[in-house]
């Protein structure tokens, strides 16, 4: 049966930049490619367009599926289609591959046209600001010359943010969700733990495991299991798994004995399967770089005084790993700004998941705003 | 003439009767200024002061469905615990911080009132006297008063700090509080005769 609420079928896109782009580290790439994916309708006047910017592991493929009987639609699909939140009969919503991606644009898996060789190692280090510069050529390619909204969550909400500070004429809103003006300590801690389970695997190779032909798969094992267990609340994982056993007894042994266990093992085996190693580590890097204060010697209010976009900042009550107090800080120095702000603080018990989750008081919310920007 | 319900009556003189309050809130507004108001509701008084008196509005609000009225009206409204204080507002930030209808409702008083005073160059608090003859006839009767201002039964009220004007104006001189214009109404018209007898809704306006 087809779903009415979904985008259907959809296909990804690639466009060419043969530009070189100048990054934040002072490297250039002399070319790259973004994979990216659109849903609805773009006006004549070419005004209905969302950007949606993906977090850590997301990708281009945000909403519909690619065949009838794929059983996996695209990460946001409860968010966007036909009379959903962001509502395709009314936008136009781009989904893309982040510069340094693993899912078709261009990144450390690519081939380095110099060498003929994977970068493997040699793929410079991205950070957000360069991310939304790559999205803008994007824009540019599409004819888009500002976006009606650019929404994203966690390291996606750092995007939108970051568009604000970086275009301001290019984005009227900006729906910054379960984000951080900064990582804290804390929370680069764990990238910092995740990259060394990645880095000091034997099979990483310093990045240059291409030419080996393996991959690190225990150290984005391991690396993503850490994640999974800081992307969920106590509460939540209490509620999920609680301390049931995967079998009626206990072993005494070190293989599964808890259903937690074996749910982190699974989350761990698929992703060290499809995602690459450098791409993760950089992603990272990225989060743990974002800072648009550092450069108002930390007063973010300064920083964000050059934003001139609508915000709609949403938090979760269980999100430990970026705290509804990160998103309080953002919403003070858009206040401190007199920018037209609203602020959810939805409570939650899925812990930064919540972003994800079609959670009907959530959805509201995002609806009530989408309908009513110009 | 067209027969109109008894309850269609009362719910119209209602609707007047808020907006009278809304208007008399906007006349000590400056157009164009910044307002924070706290305990929103669903942002009927923001959207007011927007389209009479152009204002930079933001409310602040805990309840989900109010913060969700509030956007499906266009008002902007940060959703926190008012009684968790007001850090996320600079001091002096505001040309005017709001409290209508909600002081009553409140568990931190006092320290709510000199966090309006902190962030706010003007403040505006608006609450049901409880001097109001009505409800002392229903005191002296022997029962808790419940009226159009204080719709609640003594179980089931959300009002913990009720207070009179001659209350509210000692506890004003008490915190060195300047009060820079009152209003007392009864059901929409200003009462200026024996204000704490004969008026059912206080407006202060004051700063430091």
């Amino acid at each position: 049966m087809t779903d009415i609420s979904s985008v259907g079928i959809v296909a990804p896109q690639t466009a060419h930049f043969g530009e070189p782009l100048l990054l934040k580290s002072g490297a250039v790439l002399p070319a790259f490619d973004l994979v990216f994916e659109t849903y609805g309708k773009l006006d004549a006047d070419k005004s209905n367009a969302i950007l949606v910017c993906h977090a850590l592991s997301g990708t281009h493929h945000v909403a519909g599926k690619y065949s009838e009987e794929d059983k996996h639609p695209g990460w946001w699909d409860n968010m966007i289609g036909p009379g959903k939140p962001l509502d395709t009969n009314r936008f136009f919503v781009i989904g893309v591959n982040n510069l340094c991606g693993c899912h078709g644009s261009t990144g450390p898996s690519s081939i380095n046209p110099a060498t003929g060789k994977p970068w493997g190692s040699a793929f410079p280090v991205v950070t957000v600001e360069d991310w939304v510069q790559a999205q803008s050529r994007l824009a540019d390619h599409l004819g888009i010359s500002s976006f009606a909204a650019i929404m994203g969550g966690s390291l996606g909400g750092m995007q939108a943010l970051q568009w604000t500070l970086t275009f301001p004429d290019r984005v009227r809103n900006a729906l910054v969700i379960a984000a951080a003006p900064s990582l804290t300590a804390q929370n680069m801690a764990f990238n910092e733990v995740a990259r060394q389970a990645i880095i000091t695997d034997p099979e990483f190779h310093g990045g240059d495991f291409y030419e080996h032909g393996v991959v690190p798969r225990r150290g984005l094992r391991i690396a993503r299991m850490l994640g999974h267990i800081t992307y969920l609340s106590d509460d939540a994982m209490g509620a999920k798994f609680g301390r049931r056993l995967k079998h009626d007894e206990v072993k005494y042994s070190f293989d599964v004995e808890f259903e937690m266990e074996s749910y982190l093992r699974y989350q761990g085996d698929k992703f060290a399967g499809e995602f690459d190693a450098n791409t993760y580590l950089r992603m990272t890097r990225a989060l743990d770089y974002f800072d648009p204060a550092a450069e108002c010697g930390g007063d973010l209010s300064a920083a964000l005084a050059k934003a001139k976009a609508d915000f709609l900042v949403i938090s979760f009550t269980s999100d430990w790993r970026f705290s509804p107090e990160r998103s309080r800080e953002i919403v003070k120095a858009l206040l401190d700004n007199e920018l037209s702000v609203t602020y959810a603080e939805l409570t939650a018990a899925h812990g930064h998941d919540a972003f994800l989750m079609p959670d009907k008081h959530y959805h509201d919310v995002v609806r009530a705003y989408m309908e009513n920007i110009e | 003439m067209t027969h109109v319900p008894a309850q269609a009556h009362v719910h119209f003189a209602e609707a007047a009767a808020e907006r009278r309050d809304f208007a008399a809130i906007a006349r000590w507004i400056a157009p164009g200024a910044k307002v924070l108001d706290l305990g929103c509701g669903d942002g009927s008084l923001l959207g007011y002061l927007r389209d009479t008196r152009d204002v930079c509005g933001y409310g602040v609000e805990k309840d989900d469905a109010n913060v969700l009225a509030c956007l499906q009206n266009g008002i902007n409204v940060i959703q926190m615990n008012l009684e968790d204080g007001l850090s996320g507002f600079e001091a002096q930030s505001f040309d005017v911080v709001i409290l209508s209808q909600t002081l009553q409702a409140v568990q931190n008083t006092e320290g709510i009132v000199l966090e309006m005073l902190r962030v706010g160059k003007d403040v505006i608090v608006t609450f049901p006297n409880f001097g109001y003859w009505r409800h002392r006839a229903q005191i002296f009767a022997g029962r808790m008063p419940v009226s159009r201002n204080l719709p609640y039964q003594w179980y089931d009220t959300p009002n913990i700090h009720l207070c009179t004007i001659a209350d509210f104006d000692a506890f004003c001189i008490e915190h060195g509080i300047h009060v820079s214009e009152r209003l007392v109404m009864t059901d929409g018209k200003a009462v200026s005769l024996l204000p704490n007898l004969l008026g059912s809704l206080a407006m202060y306006r004051f700063s430091r």
